[in-house]
């Protein structure tokens, strides 16, 4: 807002000096900087992985403008819509199991129990260590002749021989969904503990002395507190799944016979190893409709209820 | 309703004990009133009589029944919290039906409890809106709609009023008396603000340091307080303390101040020199032309009576008349207590000696 001028004696101000007084002028000079950084960085990779999508570009050949062309081909083309098929049902199964692990660890961790801050710590290293580096250990783990599980399973002897976790493929996308589970369950249980712990203890004293057993309290107190940030954490672990790249990469890269493909690693695969930058940038650009859509869904269906608005009648 | 009745009961949380073995009898109906300053145990033991702390020592009885085992749900209670503890994702008709719903009643006889309760409190036009839509007072009337609906044998209220303003306050604290004596129900009622449990209570409990200093009824302990806590506690403003030893001036006892000067004193079986605190109220003291000097600290006339502050020997004395004084800072004046309105106490244990 302007102050009223005071009435003082005119005094001759240069065109500069006054435009530098300018609150919208002033305003946009130092939001430059940080616009600067996010077109460099956010939008000019983001239009040119876009653009590429529209073009025959191979490595080490520019390419030239063909439209739909590339998307034509991809509909058509199996491995691309298993891939689809995989990336959804990654998400999916993975989403709903983080998210039931993460909520009960969570109810766990906010109890009482002996080294409380030493457990929530410890919780939180699958979240905290390289995913490549937890990659390998699970590869590792499900190697078809090193498998600590398998030996586990045939010296208990329950099983014979030894599982090829990762060369069957409903196998491969258990292991592959089970590995990302547990990189994927810190993150939720750990925000939604910071979430449980924001409800005032006197609601649920309140709902003791109005007679709700443990089970009520949790369905009618915990998890309506909780749907807002449920909503938040929720979207980005749907994000973060649905867009999963390093763990497959390592794992599978893909196999076997495409089964554990999703939409990122095809996107690569097609584009670098297998050249045709076109293409992969297509396979890229057509997860965008998706993301925006659960960003979307999360944002007008799950956004702030009425009671957390404000004195609004 | 209820009647309610604590036996010896004591709380420790780990080693440190908070409440040491407290007797309180509450008939049925009566409104009991627990006070003291923070600290001194009376939430705790509420929150023992609703279930929500473990009772570590003695015996909490609910209508003749020893609870100690009983779950909060069980004891038919209501509690009015501090922060109301409304269901925020609740309307206020939800909030007021969720005990109804928990038990399990039928739609029809719940629309009836809780059109009944808001009517008691004028909150029908409310009832469809949230928690963050009210006001305070309407939020603290939704807390207390919620208990009413219950329909319980002991309301429970634990400082409900002191996230009010002050205007608010007043005008609750007579809502809640109001509603009492309305309905009857026994209520146990803890505050640290003393004007409130003076004006709200039938008998009024006083705490210190997890212990019951005295029991009685708001004049009862105004005019016979048993010991300096109390008679520093209850009464605003305050009673005015001066501290000095027995003396005797033929057959009459005094109290010699620090500063030298003599005040009369009842008759006491104590030997001279005892050392004393010698207590008054402010209303009972009177500034003229006998008694002991004191010098004026500031004046506050309030309309109706003019309130001095002076030092009398040291001490802060504060002189509440209904005349209108116009005192400088730093005069000297005489105050003199009124014949038979003081009180004695035994300086070292803070007993009442007469």
């Amino acid at each position: 807002m302007h102050a009223p001028a005071a009435p003082l004696p005119s005094v001759e101000r240069s065109p500069l000096s006054r435009l530098f007084d300018n609150r919208h002028f002033l305003g946009l000079l130092f939001m430059l900087p940080a616009a600067a950084l996010l077109v460099l960085f956010l939008t000019y990779p983001l239009g040119l992985g876009v653009w590429l999508g529209f073009t025959d570009a191979k490595v080490g050949q520019p390419g030239e403008w063909i439209g739909l062309e590339n998307y034509a081909f991809l509909v058509t083309d199996s491995v691309f819509r298993l891939s689809v098929w995989n990336t959804f049902l990654y998400t999916a199964i993975a989403s709903v199991i983080k998210f039931a692990l993460g909520l009960w660890l969570a109810l766990l961790l906010n109890e009482h129990i002996p080294f409380k801050a030493f457990v929530r710590a410890i919780v939180l290293l699958p979240f905290i260590v390289p995913t490549v580096l937890s990659a390998i250990a699970f590869w590792w783990i499900y190697d078809a002749q090193f498998s600590i599980i398998s030996w586990t399973l045939t010296r208990l002897g329950l099983i014979n021989s030894y599982i090829d976790f990762l060369g069957e493929p409903n196998l491969a996308r258990a292991s592959v969904i089970a590995a990302n589970i547990w990189r994927g369950v810190p993150f939720i249980a750990i925000c939604l503990l910071a979430g449980l712990q924001t409800i005032p203890p006197s609601l649920y004293e309140a709902a003791a002395i109005d007679g709700a057993t443990p089970w009520q309290k949790f369905w009618n107190v915990t998890l309506p507190m909780l749907t807002p940030i449920i909503a938040v954490v929720m979207t980005f672990s749907v994000l973060f799944t649905f867009t999963d790249f390093q763990l497959i990469w390592v794992l599978t890269r893909g196999g076997p016979i495409n089964a554990t493909h999703l939409m990122a690693t095809l996107s690569f695969q097609r584009a670098i190893p297998g050249g045709s930058l076109g293409e992969g940038a297509a396979i890229a650009t057509a997860m965008i409709p998706f993301l925006l859509s659960a960003i979307l869904f999360s944002y007008f269906g799950l956004q702030r209820r009425r009671w957390q608005q404000g004195t609004k009648d | 309703m209820a009647s309610v009745e604590l036996r010896r009961v004591r709380k420790a949380f780990g080693r440190h004990e908070v409440v040491h073995g407290v007797d309180i009898a509450i008939s049925d109906g009566e409104f009991v009133v627990l006070v003291g300053p923070s600290g001194c145990g009376k939430s705790t033991l509420l929150r023992m009589i609703a279930g929500l702390e473990e009772i570590t020592a003695g015996e909490i009885l609910i209508g003749a029944k020893v609870v100690n085992q009983v779950p909060p749900k069980a004891r038919d209670i209501a509690m009015v919290f501090q922060n109301y503890a409304l269901y925020p994702h609740m309307t206020v008709f939800e909030n007021m039906a969720f005990s109804m719903k928990l038990a399990g009643r039928g739609k029809d006889e719940t629309r009836a409890r809780v059109d009944q309760a808001a009517k008691i409190l004028g909150l029908g036009e409310y009832l469809e809106r949230y928690p963050r839509q009210l006001s305070g007072g309407q939020r603290q009337r939704v807390a207390m709609g919620r208990a009413i609906v219950r329909d319980p044998q002991v309301f429970l209220f634990d400082e409900p009023l002191s996230n009010l303003d002050a205007k608010l306050r007043v005008q609750m604290r007579t809502e809640i008396k109001e509603l009492h004596q309305r309905l009857k129900t026994t209520s146990v009622y803890v505050t640290h603000d003393q004007i409130e449990a003076m004006t709200m209570a039938d008998k009024i409990v006083v705490m210190n340091g997890g212990n019951v200093e005295q029991t009685g009824t708001p004049l009862g302990l105004y005019d016979n307080p048993a010991n300096l806590f109390v008679a520093g506690f209850i009464g605003s403003p305050a009673m005015n303390f001066l501290t000095g030893k027995l003396a005797r001036n033929g057959a009459h006892r005094l109290v010699t101040l620090a500063d030298g000067s003599q005040l009369p004193v009842p008759g006491l079986p104590l030997g001279d020199g005892h050392a004393v605190t010698l207590g008054v109220r402010p209303e009972h003291l009177v500034i003229g032309e006998t008694g002991v000097p004191a010098e004026v600290v500031v004046v506050e006339p309030t309309g109706a009576d003019t309130q001095v502050y002076c030092k009398v020997s040291g001490a802060d004395v504060t002189v509440v008349s209904r005349e209108r004084h116009t005192f400088h800072p730093g005069e000297s004046i005489r105050v003199q207590p009124l014949a038979g309105k003081t009180y004695l106490f035994d300086a070292d244990s803070g007993k009442r000696l007469a």
